[in-house]
């Protein structure tokens, strides 16, 4: 297998998608001329052309909206948003049209759309730029949610997304853009949506987690083991559908858990699957399910109070031993 | 238009527009200097080449009329009134930041002086102008608040709805479209179906005007005409500013290269405003070589100063992150959440304390 960076991993993805089905097209601000502006389309526009892959004005609401007419009327949009943070403005396209469509239309028309772009906080770069949003969409029945945290899971799932017939948002790490791994080079090798992964297997405590902050999960899993602790990872990589049984099972097994998110904590992703796990596995339980989360705050410029708000591997082991009771 | 100001204007006046660009110019080669080094971080847009639109617009204000912009804001907020102290150590992350240094080179307010920031959110401001006109009317005020954009943002839709509202409730705001070419990598061309802004205007019914953005007096004198009709009948303008940006939309966006030849921005920068206004006021007689060399001195001094002063300037306190996330703490429940475990590394909130 080739070991291709994440960003190209979604380039392949996009590329082998435009490449077997005609109806599907890439639309968004930058993604042509200027090859994306984080370079995911980088020669999508040369190798596709102008009527597959297009520029748009700085519009969310309307490309967003443009795409789920398309969508409506059979086409297959790709919808790149610059990062989440402006997917804002085209929340009502998102939540108020393409989530509803199936449902409201009784299944007369689908809404068959990828939403994607990159999600969370880089570096400095403050409150309004600084946003890892899932946990919002999650909370919208209609619509699928996934957040990569690896390269074959970036091409797997976002190829997924664009084969599959409802409204799915891709959520990429914007700091996972260069983030090397093993890609498979199949064409037709798609993650299913739904599909949790043990990234590490444990026994003692269960890491469960999701999209950039798997690999804080590992790391933080390594130094554990030093400690003789024996931490599994498991990343559930698809939000909505969630795959409980996957979460389930490992919570059975370590009978601990503690849910790490780059997210705000309070109605966080963290949140649902604890409700999940007490409904499902109290009894496994030997502590409390903890969650490690981006503090409760707008994300601060200066660069030391950022590293504070932001969910640390420190935070995760300490998290870790005490529901370990060390 | 131009000549006519510089006959009417006091020298003190010419001299201090002059001062206040070249301020500008030196501040942000600086900062850009400290970007290079890591001590600023994030985005940092870059006003250099556009300076005549936020001085020459700005100069004829009151010091009770309010400013709102975008995320290119460095230049505008001096030319508010905000010290280049306070700006730099707003980019240096220092609590003596005029944002605290929670908001950084994108995100700079001033209440002091009415300078409303720093929107990150391309199109964001242009709705809360909209509601600073509408506070001044109810209130009964004679302020005017002035609203720069980007000509990208005029595509969203917040544009359209904030002028019709604007139109039809006669509210005293200026808006200032700074279009310099590109939004991003995006040449305008390329994204409006419409080239000339300044007709967007006719849909609401709205006054607007055409300036060189290019040239500092003539764009003050476009202002005054435009406050003037903020001030005394109660009613909008929408500017359409013409200028160019000589840097790259941000620190990691190349000057040329992508999206414009490097002959596209040498043939630009022969109309840098700096220049052809130190031109247009020696062929006056306005200012001498003297005059020029002194103003210069003064100004690198200041961004020398604000250098040291954001250097000298602490750290925000880790106590600092929950500080202002709200204006008022309540006495019941708690208004935040750590987790039941996780551990709070800046629990150095009081409890009640309400924010000053
Ligand atoms: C809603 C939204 N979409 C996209 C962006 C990313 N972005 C930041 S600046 C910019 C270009 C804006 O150009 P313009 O409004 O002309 O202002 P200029 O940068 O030229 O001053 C883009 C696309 C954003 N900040 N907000």
């Amino acid at each position: 297998m080739a070991v291709i960076t994440y960003r190209d991993a979604l380039n392949q993805a996009l590329a082998e998608e435009l490449e077997r089905d005609p109806d599907v097209f890439l639309m968004g601000e930058e993604v042509g001329q200027y090859d994306g502006a984080y370079k995911v389309s980088r020669g999508l526009l040369e190798r596709f052309g102008e009527r597959r892959v297009v520029d748009t004005p700085i519009t969310e609401l309307g490309f967003a909206g443009l795409g789920v007419g398309a969508a409506m009327a059979g086409l297959r949009p790709v919808i790149e948003f610059m990062t989440w943070n402006f997917a804002i403005l085209a929340n009502d396209q998102i939540i108020n049209s393409a989530a509803k469509v199936h449902y409201m239309t009784a299944g007369q028309f689908s809404c068959p759309i990828v939403f994607r772009g990159p999600t969370g906080a880089a570096l400095q770069l403050s409150a309004q730029h600084s946003q890892a949003l899932e946990a919002s969409y999650a909370h919208f029945p209609g619509l699928k949610v996934v957040v990569p945290g690896t390269p074959a899971d970036a091409k797997g799932l976002l190829k997924a997304a664009i084969r599959d017939d409802d409204p799915v948002l891709v959520l990429e790490g914007e700091v996972l853009y260069a983030m090397k791994g093993e890609v498979p080079e199949d064409p037709d090798f798609v993650i299913p949506l739904g599909v949790a992964e043990v990234k590490r297997a444990g026994a003692d405590v269960s890491i469960l987690t999701h999209g950039k902050m798997v690999n804080l999960a590992l790391q933080a899993a390594e130094r554990l083991a030093k400690d003789d602790v024996d931490a599994e990872v498991v990343d559930l990589r698809s939000l909505r559908p969630l795959d409980l049984d996957r979460v389930v099972d490992s919570v059975r097994k370590t009978n601990r858990a503690v849910y790490l998110e780059e997210g705000w904590g309070y109605s966080g992703i963290g949140a649902e699957v604890v409700a999940q796990v007490q409904e499902n596995a109290f009894d496994w339980l030997d502590a409390p399910v903890l969650r490690v989360h981006q503090t409760d705050a707008p994300m601060p410029y200066s660069k030391e109070l950022e590293k504070l708000a932001k969910p640390s591997v420190e935070r995760t082991i300490e998290a870790c031993n005490r529901v370990l009771y060390r | 238009m131009a000549g006519a100001a510089l006959e009417r204007l006091e020298r003190d006046e010419l001299l201090g527009m002059l001062r206040l660009m070249l301020l500008g110019r030196r501040f942000e080669e600086k900062a850009s200097e400290s970007y290079a080094l890591g001590k600023i971080g994030g985005f940092c847009h870059l006003y250099i080449g556009q300076e005549a639109v936020g001085v020459g617009a700005l100069a004829p204000l009151r010091d009770d009329d309010y400013v709102i912009t975008a995320y290119r804001d460095h230049v505008q907020a001096i030319a508010k009134g905000v010290t280049a102290r306070q700006v730099m150590a707003e980019l240096y992350g220092r609590v003596d930041g005029c944002s605290g240094g929670k908001g950084g080179s994108m995100h700079l307010y001033s209440a002091e002086h009415r300078f409303m920031g720093g929107w990150g959110i391309v199109g964001g401001q242009i709705p809360a102008a909209t509601g600073i006109g509408w506070a001044i009317k109810y209130r009964g005020g004679d302020q005017v608040c002035v609203c720069f954009m980007g000509e990208a943002a005029v595509n969203q839709g917040a544009f359209h709805e904030s002028l019709n509202m604007a139109a039809l409730w006669k509210l005293p705001v200026i808006y200032i479209v700074e279009n310099n070419r590109y939004g991003m990598g995006t040449a305008w061309e390329r994204a409006s179906s419409l080239y000339d802004i300044s007709q967007k205007a006719c849909a609401y019914a709205m006054p607007s005007a055409i300036a060189d953005g290019m040239d500092v007096l003539e764009m003050r004198a476009t202002m005054e005409e435009a406050i003037e009709r903020a001030r005394e009948e109660s009613m909008p303008t929408l500017i359409e500013a013409r200028c160019y940006r000589f840097m790259g939309h941000s620190m990691s966006d190349p000057v040329y290269g992508v999206y414009r030849t490097k002959k596209d921005v040498e043939e630009a920068k022969q109309t840098d405003p700096i220049a052809t206004y130190i031109e247009g006021l020696k062929q006056a007689d306005r200012l001498t070589t003297e005059d020029l060399e002194a103003l210069d001195q003064e100004v690198r001094a200041e961004v020398d100063d604000a250098v040291q002063f954001a250097e000298n300037s602490p750290l925000p306190p880790a106590g600092d992150l929950h500080r202002d996330v709200y204006a008022q703490i309540n006495d019941h429940g708690d208004l935040f959440f750590e987790g039941v475990g996780a551990p709070d590394p800046a629990l150095g909130r009081a409890a009640g304390e309400v924010a000053d």
